[in-house]
């Protein structure tokens, strides 16, 4: 199994906060990785550190074999490493199809491409989407209208969208009707097989990121604590005790 | 499918009355012209301001270049245009119609292609800054240019460049301006009205948005900012190649970079009319133009103060303008609705 992200050593603080220390961790191709820690644990800067939205204070961080620590985040989103926001992020003045269609990947067209208008294959790819995470009906409304669980949902659309290799999901399921949260775990697990996306995603829902991750990685005090499989996760004592703060 | 036909009908009596109105109503022919350059400039002002989300107040830059570089061009295809700006009434400088015609075409192309460019090279240097930063500092740039225009002797000076008049009689002259503007006027729409509805235009409303998520989505940010920018100068500075030429004599602060009249009427208009629209900026501008006229004639003396009324009256309470208002009370126009799957009625 070949690795899509490599991150080696990666250490940040900003100012006198270590946010994360000296961490290692790979997320192998093809597959769904989680990320888990209490509050404040360093898991979001983690992310925002792998897409460029800060530099790096230490170490490196590859994605398909190429070093990406140094780059922007536009550079780093048009090598096909997306990811979605844990305060959701949508053009909430347009609608579903139009939040879909801006989506579409313009990291694959030139300008003549984009010069162009959509195409019936574009707007069977949105609707399909669209329905494939359950917003179909909703699609035409102002989707700034929508409910936050909806906006979610509307944003891992757009992120399918985009065609990403590899997709950083930041909480996905928080402020989801817990109804929905096996609906979204079986999305998710398809973006996954279906469309071959890699996964690695940051969730707090234990039961979601137990039935979802192959590999899950526990940081604590923006070091790593543990990793394994669910199993070896759910039974380390290190990481009961991080979450119950038994420290 | 009615809707279809009601719009076609709506286009083909717009456009009917464009090429009639200057025949029926020949006492208003500059005042026509005038409302058709209102309309472009709003329109091209909407393609960063509304579409974008780049509220430029340098616009002008590109109206008083297009000015200067038509100018420049027509007359340098002639003369020496030192000797001609230096001429001050003393030297003779005839030109034939070929040469009038001529220089004005290639002219009012070329101020177009300049300013392109010009908005590329600012805006790289511009599209850095945010709101009301970006806002002041292209308003500064049209300043500078201004005063850096009317201290440089070659092109005249603060006195500015007469051009040659129009060969043919005055009234033939006014309708020839008149549908130079309307030919560009109608450019500009139709060309904005496909880019709207392309996956550029797409873009563009999303950098609008929420630029920060349009980067994380891979989009081409600044490159499109650039673009998007020099397009619309394309047409504000061939608005401005046809101004020079109409209005024959033009000077650097007052009527080329105007900064405080059309500078900032081109932003009433589609504040007025509603930004972000197709159609917000046409409505706008004829609504301004109208208010402007009307006061100009009938509260003369009071007519900047009436102006400065309908621009906080639009600012404070009527902020999303009349397209903006109609979308608010007539959502269905615009197909604002839950959908239905069709497979589903069928059941």
């Amino acid at each position: 199994m070949t690795s899509i992200i490599e991150v080696q050593g990666v250490s940040k603080s900003f100012g006198g906060v270590v946010a994360n220390h000296d961490v290692s961790m790979t997320v192998n191709s093809g597959t769904i990785t989680g990320l888990i820690g209490p509050n404040g644990s360093g898991k979001t800067t983690l992310f925002n550190s792998i897409v460029g939205y800060h530099p790096i204070d230490g170490g490196s961080i590859q994605f398909e074999g190429e070093e990406i620590s140094r780059l922007s985040v536009q550079q780093i989103a048009r090598r096909g490493l997306l990811r979605t926001f844990q305060q959701t992020r949508i053009y909430g003045a347009m609608n579903g199809v139009e939040n879909m269609l801006i989506s579409l990947p313009h990291r694959k067209m030139n300008i003549w491409d984009a010069l162009k208008t959509y195409t019936r294959e574009d707007y069977e790819r949105a609707d399909h989407l669209l329905e494939f995470v359950g917003l179909y009906e909703k699609r035409l409304l102002k989707s700034g209208d929508l409910s936050f669980g909806q906006q979610k949902l509307l944003e891992f659309a757009m992120a399918l969208m985009n065609e990403p290799t590899c997709l950083l999901l930041d909480e996905p399921t928080a402020g989801i009707n817990p109804t929905l949260i096996n609906g979204l775990i079986d999305r998710l697990k398809r973006a996954n097989t279906e469309f071959g996306i890699t996964l690695f995603v940051i969730e707090h829902n234990m039961r979601v990121i137990m039935n979802m991750a192959e590999t899950i990685y526990c940081l604590a005090h923006g070091e790593l604590l543990a990793q394994g499989t669910p199993d070896e996760i759910q039974n380390d004592q290190r990481v009961i005790d991080a979450y119950l703060g038994a420290h | 499918m009615n809707m279809a036909r009601n719009k076609t009908i709506l286009y083909a009596l717009i456009l009917a009355f464009t090429f009639i109105s200057p025949f029926a109503f020949p006492d208003f022919g500059t005042q026509l012209a005038t409302l058709w350059l209102m309309i472009i400039v709003a329109l091209t002002w909407d393609m960063t301001g509304g579409q974008m989300g780049y509220n430029s107040l340098g616009n002008i830059f590109f109206y008083g270049t297009g000015m200067y570089v038509a100018a420049l061009i027509s007359i340098g295809m002639v003369y020496d245009v030192g000797d001609y700006t230096n001429a001050a009434g003393g030297g003779i400088y005839k030109f034939t119609d070929l040469q009038y015609f001529g220089g004005l075409a290639l002219g009012v192309l070329g101020a177009g292609l300049f300013c392109s460019i010009t908005a590329v090279v600012i805006g790289y240097l511009t599209f850095g800054l945010r709101g009301p930063y970006f806002a002041i500092g292209t308003l500064g740039v049209a300043i500078a240019a201004g005063e850096l225009v009317s201290n440089w002797d070659w092109v005249g000076g603060g006195q500015g460049i007469a051009l040659p008049v129009y060969p043919g009689d005055l009234d033939t002259g006014k309708i020839f301006f008149y549908f130079l503007f309307a030919a560009v006027g109608v450019g500009t729409f139709l060309f904005a009205k496909w880019l709207y509805g392309t996956r550029f235009g797409a873009a563009i409303n999303a950098i609008r948005d929420d630029e920060e998520k349009a980067d994380a989505m891979g989009i081409h940010t600044l490159r499109y900012k650039l673009y998007t920018w020099a397009m619309a100068a394309f047409f504000v500075g061939m608005a401005g190649g046809i101004s020079a030429f109409q209005l024959i004599h033009f000077e650097p602060l007052e009527s080329a970079y105007q900064t405080i009249n059309l500078g900032i009427f081109m932003v009433v208009c589609v504040l007025l009319g509603g930004k972000g629209t197709l159609w917000g900026p046409v409505i706008g501008a004829i609504l301004f133009h109208l208010f402007k006229e009307v006061t100009w004639n009938y509260l003369l003396g009071w007519q900047w103060v009436a102006l400065g009324a309908l621009i906080v009256v639009t600012v404070v309470y009527f902020q999303d303008g009349v397209m903006g208002w109609l979308v608010h009370k007539r959502p269905e126009w615009f197909g604002i609705k839950v959908e239905k799957k069709v497979a589903e009625q069928a059941k």
